[in-house]
């Protein structure tokens, strides 16, 4: 299990990852082999499975983004399983989420405007399998998004 | 805004899954020169293409069991409300993301959790105790897939 050293470098690491071996191990008061050494282990132990790039989809001209909230057809069997294999395939959609709730599943759909989503919206997400209801969120703005766990 | 060609969509694909990737490593995997990559991975992050990047840990293994989605309506509304529950939201540790949205739902916020009481213990002590806070309807996470989107 983790101790409170790890800990310490978790912290120090989800507030800047970018930072070099040595300048995380001042950080945590630690020498940069004992610092070294224990992230090592919580990479092999599977805690710290590693880096991503976090992509600013409106730099790259997707200034759009709406959450469509999706309640499934359940007397179907397989409305979750077609339904995902389907809304894989619409290249818009950065994201799927599955929830115990009142909604069943979730999509993020970015595009270029608004006449691109209705575009997109018409032509792809409502020929999508098993939907018995939709309603969408627009993003107005993101206040927090570090996705940091509390340690 | 940037033109992207194939090759930029591969690179940026490449570090959405492992920003630690240098350009070495990724001109290697793209066939393409370290200080050639170099300049594209420049270009790119110049332009603002990929942010901060995010360290992924299993948040199961490090004791939290449960993320939820919670929808967040304000009872009133005013600049001053809104301003005061962001500023309020922001500073609660188990909040992950605040994506202000219009709709059905003035919020949509992303909360940890240890455990189903835990989430609960969230929910009712910190989440609807914030200023101007209204309606709440809470969704457990089940899965989650993030797509290449237009990149792919």
């Amino acid at each position: 299990m983790l101790d409170d050293v790890d800990r310490r470098i978790l912290r120090q690491m989800q507030a800047a990852p970018e930072l070099p071996n040595a300048e995380l191990a001042v950080r945590c008061d630690l020498t940069s082999a004992t610092c070294y050494r224990r992230i090592e282990k919580m990479q092999a132990s599977g805690v710290l499975k590693g880096q991503q790039a976090v992509i600013d989809w409106q730099a790259l001209g997707y200034a759009v983004e709406v959450s469509l909230r999706i309640t499934l057809d359940k007397t179907q069997t397989r409305a979750f399983d077609d339904f995902i294999e389907a809304a894989r395939e619409v290249r818009h959609v950065i994201e799927i989420q599955t929830f115990l709730g009142r909604v069943d599943v979730r999509l993020s759909v970015i595009s270029r405007d608004m006449g691109h989503y209705q575009q997109i919206y018409r032509e792809q997400i409502l020929g999508l399998p098993h939907i018995a209801d939709i309603e969408a969120l627009m993003h107005v703005a993101r206040i927090k998004q570090s996705e940091g766990l509390p340690l | 805004m940037i033109e992207l060609d194939a090759i930029d969509r591969k690179i940026l694909r490449a570090l959405a899954e492992d920003a630690t990737l240098g350009a070495g490593a990724l001109g290697r995997r793209f066939d393409m020169s370290q200080p050639a990559m170099w300049r594209r991975v420049k270009r790119l992050q110049d332009a603002g293409a990929f942010r901060a990047r995010r360290l992924v840990l299993d948040a199961e293994k490090l004791g939290f069991g449960v993320t939820g989605f919670l929808g967040v309506k304000l009872a009133t509304k005013g600049r001053v409300s809104l301003e005061d529950f962001e500023r309020a939201v922001s500073a609660i540790p188990e909040v992950q993301t605040i994506e202000h949205v219009l709709g059905m739902y003035d919020y949509r916020l992303r909360v940890v959790a240890r455990d189903i009481p835990d989430f609960e213990r969230v929910l009712r002590r910190r989440i609807m105790t914030l200023p101007g806070a209204g309606d709440v309807e809470a969704n457990v996470l089940l899965s989650e897939e993030r797509r290449p989107g237009p990149l792919g």
